[in-house]
């Protein structure tokens, strides 16, 4: 047997692909794992269709995961692919347009039978008619090749083909020359109590990645060597996990019970199943009866003294707005998580966008404003998800945290913090009345911190400060209801200077790329590693272009001007039709150009490049 | 324009002329109004400028008779009043309402800070901003979601919630539903006025079919709720009906709904003298009280009209029986088991009946643990189970490596 030539590659980018039942995201988080493994830095995003078990062989019911992977800096899930695995037609069909030229497209030849064509809506079978000429084609007999080591097993038919993803993940594993044992060690604890499936599939993992030695279609092996990472602790974490954590941080550093209420939605759910789990953290979860029931009893909750949050999607921070208004006014501590979809409406829950920003600005009846936040890579979630919680307690305020389905389910490594290195997160409750009526001593709800303009927290319980709070306008200083003129323009203004306030809490922006630039590019939210990765290989090209990622997004950093000023022309990238450019261009009056994506899926560093060169070249 | 349509309906509120728009027609059943500040207002003293005087200056009037409330915290009703104007229309039901749950707050020994009202939005709703204890005026139907999370978080409170049948019925029907099968330990007041008031009286999911009202110039043809009916069927654990103009009967309901431990349901009839002017004065006043009402308790016959009359359990329906003529006795009126869902199910169909009386009391008891309880108990046996969580093993949680 020749030995195989082993190749040492930057960086690669792979996709799985296959029907929902197919377990392609099980196969891609395994290969992530063991890419973490390996050390590589690394970024992935799961694409699954909206319904739960679309009919099995069409393109709509495909589930795909893409890993970008490397011992460089990886930014993005990556452009283009290097290898598709696509374990049936309809999969084939889909992602075909995503593999660069020339890149590998592995495919499971036992299920390109007419049927299985016909599914897919193909008239003729690609293996035969050409059109994967430009590409190298591997065909491997995946169904049978598990069939045939699991004959001897008691499992059934059905059992042993939705098993020959193992098969898959092995082969890819050898193929990339990752380590076998971090998916063997988690067969090994999820089968556990059953151990038929669990050899079973042990076995098929093993099989896989010594197909990849025997067979002669694979002539050369792949290395992508450790990445250059800042030393430390890593894991990999997924954006939900870090915004639970940073939401655990926040309860545990601030010493305050947190009452998350929550209705399901996709792509938020999963944001209640962690944080349901975290009760012996001080996280009390409430699954309530709609989206409305849940900011209600987050709410409730913020006027008893603990920290109310709810979490969702567009669709359900619309219902929210009433809600949000109230909390607004009554000036009380919350955070509402907005996972962002694509929209409008229902749109495409399980696509992302950043299209809801004018809606976390603007979306109340009223001039009601509250800081809005937005995270830029899944690790990020977890500082961003820790400072909403702490903003929205200094400044006694609702606070809007902004992630997207991208940043959710997308995984990157991440430098495990130390808790001590948290930022400080002082609680104070009111405990003595504040103002003089004729002589007796009273509580005032509404006289403010000199600071913050915050007004204090006096919760139920406490003796002396007992205060009524609502929706309707109040006077300054007492909070009794007021429709006096002059006193709801001092209110609505000073609400809003309040808000303008927390600028004070915010770290001085980065410029990336080349200060010495004309082109000052602005993104926020989960474009940061698209738009970085981008300015990084126009620089490589001679392209001048420098760029700054925005975490608040109200209010504006207060160096935000400043930064402007240093540059000519400005590009906005944004997944929506043009949101933060209108924001910019009204505060700023400056020429920002939008460019704008809405297809459901994040931005390629190479659409990015390609705007640098046309507007610089 | 008539109340024919709704003759054989069992479930409409009937026996009454529908009311008419304010300025329209001769209102014959509406006592004429004065604008506020003239004459006198029966059911307000004259408020005097913020500061001055005790605030007992503005404790709503109660009938002759009326209980006072005399604290077993050494509280008296005067703790509870704030110091706002109350800004009902003069002769609403709403005063009474004020007044009784002011004077029974002392008589409950719960300490001022530990009460909390939450309210929706409705002129039921301005209800907090009159009681001197902490409160918040929240937004329309949505107060039993504030109260649930409130409650849920900090199970040490006393919470009372403040609702209309437009409030809770209309907009806060899914909240209202949920929060009865959940059972969190709190009182419910639903202020039922059959109207919309503070929007200026379009008609509300309890108002009899036919009404004419600004929205229905031609007579509503909504079928209308029944309350008791509606939360039984929502699983609630405890429910009752009262009435503003017995302030005595108000007292002993919003007692035992207190010391109910649950979710403490009670409906008030409210008269809204403005838009709904007699609405309930078949039940309510002196000249037919006896004869339409029917005040039933556990373990006592159902018996009214001053002893005369009974109510007798015939199959599953309810009869009336004359126990003056004979051949009844007071033995052959159904005994009342405030524990059996089945009767409090047939009592609650009792409802705008032409032949049996408006029945008023706790309709339903049952025993059953209460969400604020559980969910507060689920959390310490996780605690106890794997020990309070440490942040730093979290953060490590899973596969973790080392970059040198």
């Amino acid at each position: 047997m020749r030995s195989k030539t082993v190749e040492t590659l930057p960086e690669a980018t792979v996709l799985f692909a296959g029907d929902s039942g197919d377990g392609m995201q099980l196969t891609g988080t395994q290969f992530t794992l063991a890419t973490a493994h390996a050390m590589n830095d690394l970024a992935t995003l799961p694409d699954f269709p909206a319904e739960i078990r679309a009919p099995v062989g069409t393109t709509y019911g495909v589930s795909g995961f893409q890993l970008h992977f490397g011992s460089v800096d990886i930014r993005t899930p990556g452009d283009e692919v290097d290898l598709l695995v696509a374990m049936n037609p309809a999969a084939l069909v889909v992602n075909l347009d995503r593999v660069k030229s020339g890149g590998t497209v592995l495919v499971n030849s036992n299920s390109f039978e007419k049927k299985d064509l016909n599914l897919a809506n193909l008239d003729s079978n690609p293996l035969e008619d050409g059109s994967l000429d430009k590409y190298r084609v591997i065909q491997v007999e995946l169904t049978r090749l598990t069939r045939e080591t699991l004959k001897d097993t008691d499992l059934n038919q059905k059992q042993i083909d939705r098993s020959k993803n193992m098969f898959a993940l092995g082969l890819a594993l050898w193929l990339y020359s990752r380590p076998i044992e971090p998916a063997q060690r988690w067969l090994e604890s999820k089968f556990g109590r059953k151990p038929e499936i669990r050899d079973a599939n042990l076995e098929l993992l093993k099989k896989g990645f010594h197909f990849g030695e025997t067979t002669e279609q694979f002539v050369t092996r792949y290395e992508v060597s450790p990445a250059t990472l800042p030393p430390g602790r890593y894991r990999a974490v997924q954006g939900v996990q870090a915004l639970a954590m940073g939401i655990v941080a926040a309860a545990n550093k601030s010493g305050l019970p947190i009452t998350y209420g929550s209705y399901p939605i996709t792509p938020a759910s999963d944001l209640l199943h962690a944080l349901s789990r975290y009760k012996n953290h001080g996280i009390m979860t409430i699954q309530a009866e709609d989206e409305i029931a849940a900011i209600g009893m987050a709410i409730g909750a913020s006027f008893g003294g603990a920290l109310g949050i709810t979490g969702t999607s567009g669709p359900g921070v619309a219902l929210k707005s009433e809600a949000m208004g109230l909390a607004h006014i009554t000036e009380l501590p919350l955070v509402i998580v907005n996972v962002q979809r694509g929209g409008p409406s229902t749109g495409l829950p399980t696509k992302t966008e950043q299209s809801d920003l004018m809606q976390a600005l603007f979306g109340r009846n009223g001039d009601a404003p509250m800081p809005v936040i937005a995270a830029s890579t899944p690790g990020d979630c977890f500082e961003v998800a820790y400072e909403a919680c702490r903003i929205a307690v200094k400044y006694m305020t609702p606070v809007v945290l902004l992630s997207d389905g991208y940043l959710a389910n997308g995984s990157e490594p991440w430098l495990i913090p130390d808790p001590d290195d948290l930022r400080d997160f002082d609680v104070s409750f009111a405990t003595e009345t504040n103002a003089e009526v004729d002589g007796q001593e009273v509580f005032h709800g509404y006289i403010r911190d000199e600071g913050t303009l915050a007004r204090p927290w006096a919760k139920p319980g406490t003796p002396g400060l007992e205060h009524r709070i609502g929706g309707l306008e109040k006077a300054d200083g007492t909070g009794n209801v007021s429709y006096d003129a002059a006193n709801h323009e001092k209110m609505t203004r000073l609400r809003a200077e309040k808000v303008e306030r927390v600028q004070q809490d915010m770290k001085p922006l980065e410029v990336f790329g080349d200060e010495s630039a004309d082109l000052l590019i602005i993104g926020w939210g989960s474009t940061r590693g698209a738009i970085e990765a981008g300015v990084t290989r126009a620089l490589n090209a001679g392209h001048k272009a420098a760029a700054v990622h925005l975490r608040w997004v109200h209010p504006l950093p207060p160096d935000l001007g400043e930064v402007l000023s240093r540059f000519d022309s400005f590009l906005v990238p944004e997944l929506n039709n043009g949101q933060l450019v209108r924001i910019l261009r009204d505060r700023f009056l400056l020429p920002f150009e939008a460019m704008n994506k809405i297809q459901g899926r994040p931005f390629g560093p190479s659409e990015i490049a390609k705007k640098i060169a046309e507007m610089v070249g | 324009m008539s109340d024919n349509d709704s003759q054989n309906d069992p479930n409409t509120p009937k026996g009454r002329k529908p009311t008419l728009p304010p300025g329209m027609g001769t209102p014959a059943a509406k006592k004429p109004t004065l604008p506020p500040g003239m004459g006198t207002p029966a059911a307000k003293k004259p408020t005097l400028p913020p500061g001055m005087g005790k605030p007992a200056a503005k404790k709503p009037s109660l009938p002759p008779g009326a209980p006072s409330g005399d604290g077993a915290s050494g509280l008296t009703r005067a703790d509870f009043a704030s110091d706002q104007d109350v800004r009902w229309c003069p002769g609403c039901g709403d005063y009474a309402i004020l007044a009784t749950v002011q004077r029974l707050m002392p008589e409950l020994g719960v300490p001022r800070e530990n009460v909390v009202f939450i309210s929706g939005i409705g002129c039921s709703s301005r209800f907090p901003y009159y009681m001197n204890t902490y409160g918040m005026h929240s937004i329309h139907g949505r107060a039993p979601t504030v109260a649930t999370g409130l409650k849920a978080s900090r199970p040490d409170l006393d919470v009372w919630m403040i609702t209309g049948d437009g409030d809770s019925l209309s907009i806060g029907g899914n909240h209202i539903i949920h929060i009865m099968r959940r059972n969190v330990d709190l009182q419910i007041i639903m202020f039922n006025n059959q109207i919309y008031g503070l929007t200026k009286g379009q008609y509300s999911p309890t108002s009899e079919v036919g009404k004419v009202t600004k929205s229905t110039p031609f007579g509503s043809i909504d079928h209308p709720f029944n309350p008791i009916a509606l939360v039984l069927g929502a699983d609630a654990a405890f429910a009752a009906r009262t009435m503003d103009r017995d302030p005595k009967h108000m007292k002993d309901i919003l007692k035992r709904a207190h010391d109910f431990k649950g979710t403490g349901f009670v409906e008030v009839y409210q008269n809204c003298n403005i838009f709904n002017d007699g609405a309930f004065f078949d039940f309510t006043e002196k000249a037919t009280k006896s004869d339409r009402a029917v005040f039933f308790e556990h373990g006592k016959p159902l018996v009214y009209a001053g002893g005369t009359k009974g109510l007798r359990l015939d199959g599953f329906n309810l009869k009336s029986i004359d126990l003056d003529e004979g051949s009844w006795g007071t033995d052959d009126c159904l005994v009342y088991d405030e524990t059996s869902l089945e009767l409090a199910t047939i009592l609650a169909r009792v409802y705008w009946h032409d032949e049996l009386p408006q029945p008023f009391g706790v309709f339903y008891r049952e025993e059953r643990p209460t969400y604020d309880a559980q969910v507060n108990e689920q959390v310490q046996s996780v605690i106890e189970a794997r020990g309070k969580g440490s942040l730093a093993d979290l953060l490590a949680e899973g596969d973790t490596w080392v970059v040198q």
